[in-house]
């Protein structure tokens, strides 16, 4: 199961409609080993692509090293669909690279209605799991 | 003196666990091959007939390395080498 609070799935949403028709992308990163998300980091979408995502490779590299000096992991990794739904496609799972992430997928092809669903990817198995938002204060606002 | 290797969590399975490793060698290949020699498997993780794997990220200090000839970077004792998988995907 996912645990974040709304705002984090906010920024994520609004970064998504703000980069919609491209896909949009980023991580959030959390203390390590806390499964945790609690810093929100927009990534470049170097491809600038409607069909396809890549983290710029020295931004990367900078927000990578963030996380290290700072104890934290990409406990969220986040990227968004614009013509199909929220679930990883063949390509998604083939560069899943992060064992330990929660891979959360976020669906823009409807102007009115997002849609959000989290996953492990994990030597190509993708499991899907429950996204619990929270209101911050440690109450469950919905699941 | 040698050359630090930043390895990654999904590399880790070649280097007991270890985040880093130091090898020498004064290209980026060369310094792969002596990686291989004790880390037997991490080279075909990172590199393929073509060269670099077009999904893993390698630098080298602050560059990354297909800015600096890739394979045939010049690498010293005392430089950084970092690995990152490359985060990506699509929705094909």
């Amino acid at each position: 199961m996912l645990t974040l609070s709304r705002e984090l799935l906010d920024r994520v949403i609004a970064h998504a409609r703000a980069d919609h028709p491209d896909e949009a992308c980023g991580v959030i990163a959390g203390k390590a080993g806390s499964d945790q998300p609690a810093r929100f980091v927009a990534m470049t979408n170097a491809e600038r692509s409607p069909t396809f995502y890549r983290f710029d490779s020295m931004e990367q590299l900078r927000v990578w090293r963030e996380m290290d000096d700072r104890d934290e992991e990409p406990v969220v990794i986040y990227h968004s669909h614009t013509a199909t739904e929220a679930y990883p496609s063949r390509t998604d799972i083939s560069y899943a690279m992060e064992p330990e992430a929660h891979y959360l997928l976020v669906s823009t092809r409807e102007p009115d209605d997002t849609e959000v669903r989290s996953f492990r990817i994990l030597d190509g198995d993708v499991t899907e799991e429950q996204v619990r938002v929270t209101d911050g204060t440690g109450g469950m606002i919905e699941t | 003196m040698a050359i630090e290797v930043r390895i990654p969590t999904i590399l880790r399975t070649f280097t007991a666990g270890a985040k880093s490793v130091e090898g020498s060698g004064d290209t980026l290949e060369a310094l792969l091959a002596d990686l291989d020699s004790r880390h037997a498997g991490l080279r075909d993780r990172l590199v393929d007939d073509a060269g670099l794997r077009r999904f893993v990220n390698v630098y080298l200090n602050d560059e990354d390395v297909r800015f600096l000839g890739g394979l045939s970077a010049t690498v010293k004792d005392g430089d950084t080498v970092t690995v990152l998988p490359a985060v990506a995907g699509g929705m094909r």
